[in-house]
């Protein structure tokens, strides 16, 4: 199992091609030609830059409005509630939702609402740093081999390869005791840990390629330092491919964390996370489909925001990648 | 007069687009006779490829094309692509830039002559068509054809490949030949045997030929007429010593007085042709070249001038003050005045150190073979044991083919590190021996300035920041970063304001700007240019070596001018280095070597450099070298460049041995340094008719 998606080859690093400058790039970028006149000289920072491009992409906003929703309602959602987590309601087993629970209850009457709300913060939770970390190992691994060559590079293909053949469910059957008797930080740490390598391996070809490119060459001939090197010329320009990576991993990290649950190695049986929910559904979905419809709907939901997310952010940080596709 | 073989009538081509329709022709009339020699000039974005792909019926669907194109009498717009077909290949014929991608890599040469041949023949029998290609190999110039006719494409050399292209469209003997930018991706030795070979073509088939171009002088010793493309129109057509020695549009005369002349470069300055071509999708009103127009006047802006014939003689020209630039009363030298030439301070009197001194530097790669077991199976000499010597304030100007090893000379400077053998000496300090900290701190001193405006600056980064990079190095704090690089963009020609923008918002020719304001930032001692102007427009060009000029002037720098231009290094460099395979052939003061020169390779050079004067280049005796350069891994036992050396074969025999046998070492000859034995026996390639040197004829 694999808990990195590939991402489509076309997306990776759109190279700079030689484009007309648009009137409305040059607008965006706050400095049209007529304004330009009059302003005194004020250089706008790359965060700002890309905050305005962001600002202007609805696509990010509905993604941004629904995943603060999930994340309020996660925090939050249980002050509506009169049931605490786990509660049994002994006079309405199987209800379905209404004004009392208001997700209906299951077999043995225990409130979905209330399993809801703290399964979406466990997820979430999971998720949004399991994926980061993957991300930046990734990022990290992969370019600083690619940069340095040699043997700095052949010894990350062997890690890389001896981790891809290791069978990951098994690996983490192993050590599963290990993980039930700790806390769920160590599930987010082994998720991470097994989910860069296919990543850093594409980082790690885009930045040999980036390598011979004339201004990393420029910069290495001023004397830039190599980490500084990677941080402003090698990352930037992966950026889109990592925001992509980042993104779907969400979505994989969420997913690889039900998986687990499912076989009892992830999340363990007090704790609730939309992977638990999910299974316990599951086998209800046809005959009580609120159990199983209502965490579906609600995973959907939450992997579309992150998408919407990721997909404005990269048309904000890559100002190509917008102009490519018009 | 006989009924036209062309003739195109009020040609448009527009590319719909969702910010408006890119027009890329707009009204294009010409026509091409029996047996003419067309030349179409215009800067990247005119719209002279477009209109000849749309003769060829080679536009991409999506393309919306007006008008008529009539070949012998028959309209070409109103067939389908199978009627064109049967004309593609038999009566016209296309010659593309890109040889190795017009070319199909999966099949041998002699295939796809052969199948050119019995595509448009049925009755053609194999061993026939075989023959043919063998021959048509020849006739293009292909040593050992017999054998070449089986390789594949990736086994020819660019200069060959374009060969086997000129090969696979005489096949059918057409009546039209279309060469799109022929020469462009190849180096000036293989250009002028291209050229050959093509004139040779169109001796053979009898073919009209139809030369695309951006480079004048190309045109100038070819073609028979000339038309000027501007924004998608013709601004100017007519006989070719008559478009050079009398322009009539503002436009032709900028592009004319802006390409440096060899012969004449180095005396006066460069005039530039500022501004760019306007967004064919967003057309101002009025005449398209009104806003680069020196000369433009209300009525420019207003209407766009028709391209009417002005006298007898056919000449065209689309412009409102055409009668007054033909009455003489409107000169182009009011138009474009040259810029003022500055007698430069030259420190000849004092005894001055020089900034870079190189000896005997050496800088080989070693191949490797094989996956599970690497060994070295040969070495690239890419340098081969170079001298040079960058004085204070001056220029020393690089010169050779690609392949040559200039740009990896140069990189080696930039390095600063110890050299495979010899040694290097920057700033009066041996670089081997700096520590890391003065090494980091040398950085400043040395900087780079690269060939391909696109990729020099990184693409993710607000021009104020690729600027500002080099001081991040050395701590600089940012207020005074950014003052600086206020200063810097001033000083280039940008407007500090557009610190804030991105690379893709700028021209190839400001990114070039940009590329040098990065590079003085740090107020350094020697600059590398390598190859700065070579990605650029020719009206581009000259803004931008005009600049680095004053720079040097004013800022006393030094440069390293790579190039493989032979006509922009005579302007700007004092000193001339011409390499050969790693090693260093010539070496001396510019005017000297520009007048005298004493290496056959610098002769050979020097005379196919295409001037841009159509009297000139026909009365020029031209050397031209046989075949291509061979691989710097080879090892060659005497001169390096024996096996192609148009000296050589002039020689009695016991001379001869001696430049196969014995490697020439740089001897002192006047001013200059030369690797050659036979200094005293150059003229001879003067008294030798210059069409025995064809390697068309020696193949």
């Amino acid at each position: 199992m694999s808990m990195t998606p590939t991402p489509p080859t076309d997306q990776a690093v759109d190279l700079p091609t030689d484009l007309e400058p648009t009137a409305s790039l040059a607008e965006e970028a706050g400095v049209g030609a007529g304004s330009a006149a009059q302003k005194a000289y004020r250089p706008v920072s790359r965060g700002r830059l890309v905050w305005r491009r962001l600002r202007r992409k609805p696509n990010f906003w509905i993604g941004a409005v629904i995943l603060a929703l999930i994340i309020l309602f996660a925090l939050f959602g249980d002050l509506l509630n009169i049931y605490e987590l786990g509660e049994q309601d002994p006079y309405s087993f199987n209800a379905k939702p209404s004004g009392q629970h208001f997700f209906g209850t299951d077999a043995i009457g225990v409130d979905l609402y209330a399993s809801m709300t703290e399964a979406l913060r466990k997820s979430l939770l999971i998720g949004f740093l399991a994926a980061p970390l993957a991300t930046v190992l990734a990022a990290f691994i992969g370019s600083l081999a690619g940069y340095l060559g040699g043997f700095v590079e052949t010894a990350t293909n062997w890690v890389i390869n001896l981790l891809l053949v290791l069978p990951v469910f098994y690996v983490l059957m192993i050590i599963s005791p290990l993980l039930s008797s700790m806390s769920w930080v160590i599930l987010v740490v082994a998720i991470g840990l097994f989910g860069w390598m296919i990543m850093a391996q594409i980082v790690k070809n885009q930045t040999k390629s980036l390598k011979e490119r004339e201004y990393v060459k420029a910069a290495r001939y001023m004397g830039v330092g190599t980490l500084t090197i990677l941080r402003r010329h090698i990352i930037p320009n992966v950026a889109s491919l990592l925001i992509i990576d980042a993104t779907l991993g969400v979505a994989s990290a969420i997913l690889a964390e039900t998986s687990l649950s499912y076989f009892g190695l992830g999340i363990q049986a007090p704790d609730v996370s939309l992977g638990t929910l999910l299974q316990d559904g599951t086998s209800a979905a046809v005959s009580r489909p609120w159990l199983f419809l209502i965490p579906a709907g609600f995973l959907v939901t939450l992997l579309t925001a992150v998408a919407l997310i990721g997909d404005g952010l990269r048309d904000a940080i890559d100002p190509t990648s917008e102009v490519n596709r018009a | 007069m006989p009924e036209p073989l062309l003739e195109v009538k009020d040609l448009t081509v527009s590319f719909p687009n969702a910010s408006g329709d890119v027009r890329a022709v707009r009204g294009v009339d010409y026509s091409v006779a029996e047996g003419e020699f067309l030349g179409i000039v215009g800067e990247s974005g005119s719209g002279k490829s477009v209109s000849s792909l749309a003769v060829m019926g080679l536009l991409p669907s999506s393309a919306r094309i007006t008008g008529d194109i009539t070949f012998r009498g028959q309209s070409l717009l109103g067939m389908g692509d199978k009627q064109l077909s049967r004309l593609r290949g038999r009566e016209m014929a296309m010659i593309f830039q890109d040889p190795l991608s017009a070319l199909t890599p999966v099949y041998t040469v002699g295939q796809q002559i052969e199948e050119a041949l019995t595509l448009h023949n049925r009755g053609i029998s194999g061993d026939l068509a075989h023959k043919r290609a063998v021959e048509l190999l020849k006739i293009v110039g292909i040593p050992a054809a017999e054998r070449r006719v089986k390789a594949f494409p990736h086994e020819f050399s660019g200069g060959m490949r374009q060969r086997a292209m000129i090969a696979i469209a005489m096949a059918n003997d057409p009546s039209l030949i279309i060469a799109d930018e022929p020469t462009t991706a190849l180096d000036v030795t293989i250009q002028a045997q291209i050229l050959e070979v093509l004139q040779k073509a169109k001796e053979v088939t009898g073919a009209s030929v139809v030369l695309i171009t951006h480079d004048l002088g190309v045109v100038a010793g070819n073609v028979d007429r000339v038309a000027v493309m501007y924004a998608g129109k013709l601004v100017e057509t007519g006989p070719v010593d008559e478009i050079f020695s009398a322009p009539r549009m503002p436009y032709t005369m900028g592009l004319l007085r802006s390409v440096p002349n060899m012969l004449t470069a180095g005396s006066s300055r460069l005039v530039p042709l500022e501004g760019r071509p306007p967004n064919l999708a967003k057309l101002p009103q009025g005449c398209p070249f009104a806003a680069r127009c020196p000369a433009a006047q209300d009525r420019c802006r207003e209407a766009e001038p028709e391209l009417l014939v002005t006298d007898g003689t056919g000449r065209q020209v689309a412009c409102h003050r055409a009668d007054e630039i033909a009455a003489g009363t409107l000169r182009a030298v009011d138009i474009f005045p040259r810029p003022p030439f500055h007698e430069r301070e030259v420190l000849e009197d004092r005894v001055t150190e020089p900034v870079v001194s190189a000896k005997g530097l050496v800088k080989h790669f070693p191949l490797y073979k094989g996956a599970v077991f690497r060994r070295a199976v040969g070495t690239v000499k890419a340098v081969d044991g170079v001298d040079f010597e960058v004085l204070p304030g001056q220029t020393l100007g690089l010169v050779g083919e690609s392949g040559s090893g200039k740009s990896t000379t140069s990189l080696e400077l930039m390095e600063l590190t110890a050299p495979q053998a010899g040694s290097l000496h920057v700033a009066g300090h041996d670089v081997s021996k700096l520590s890391k900290a003065d090494r980091l701190a040398m950085r400043k001193d040395v900087q780079i300035v690269f060939q391909d405006p696109m990729a020099a600056v990184d693409p993710r980064l607000p021009v104020g920041d690729i600027v500002a990079e080099p001081l991040t190095v050395h701590k600089v704090p940012r207020a005074e970063r950014q003052r600086k690089v206020a200063e810097m963009l001033e000083l280039v020609g940008l407007d500090p304001e557009m610190a804030d923008r991105y690379p893709h918002e700028f021209s190839g020719g400001q990114r070039q700007r940009i590329g040098i304001a990065r590079a003085l930032i740090t107020e350094p001692k020697v600059l590398v240019l390598d190859e700065p102007v070579s990605a650029l427009d020719v009206s581009v060009q000259a803004g931008v070596v005009n600049l680095l000029e004053d720079l040097r002037d004013k800022l006393g720098l030094s440069y390293l001018f790579v190039a493989h231009d032979l006509a922009i290094v005579r302007e700007i460099a004092d000193t001339i280095a011409v390499m050969y395979l790693g090693r260093i052939v010539e070496y001396g003061p510019v005017a000297e070597v520009y007048a005298s020169p004493r290496h056959p390779y610098t002769r050979a050079l020097m005379s196919a450099v295409p001037v841009p004067d159509p009297e000139v280049e026909r009365t020029r005796r031209r050397i031209i070298l046989a075949g291509d350069q061979p691989s710097p891994a080879e090892d060659i036992a005497g001169c390096n460049f024996a096996s192609r050396c148009p000296l050589i074969s002039l020689l009695p025999e016991g001379k001869q041995q001696r430049c196969r046998g014995e490697d020439p070492v740089p001897v002192l000859h006047g001013g200059s340094r030369v690797a050659c034995h036979h200094v005293d026996s150059i003229s001879r390639l003067d008294t030798v008719d210059a069409a025995s040197q064809s390697s068309v004829t020696s193949a």
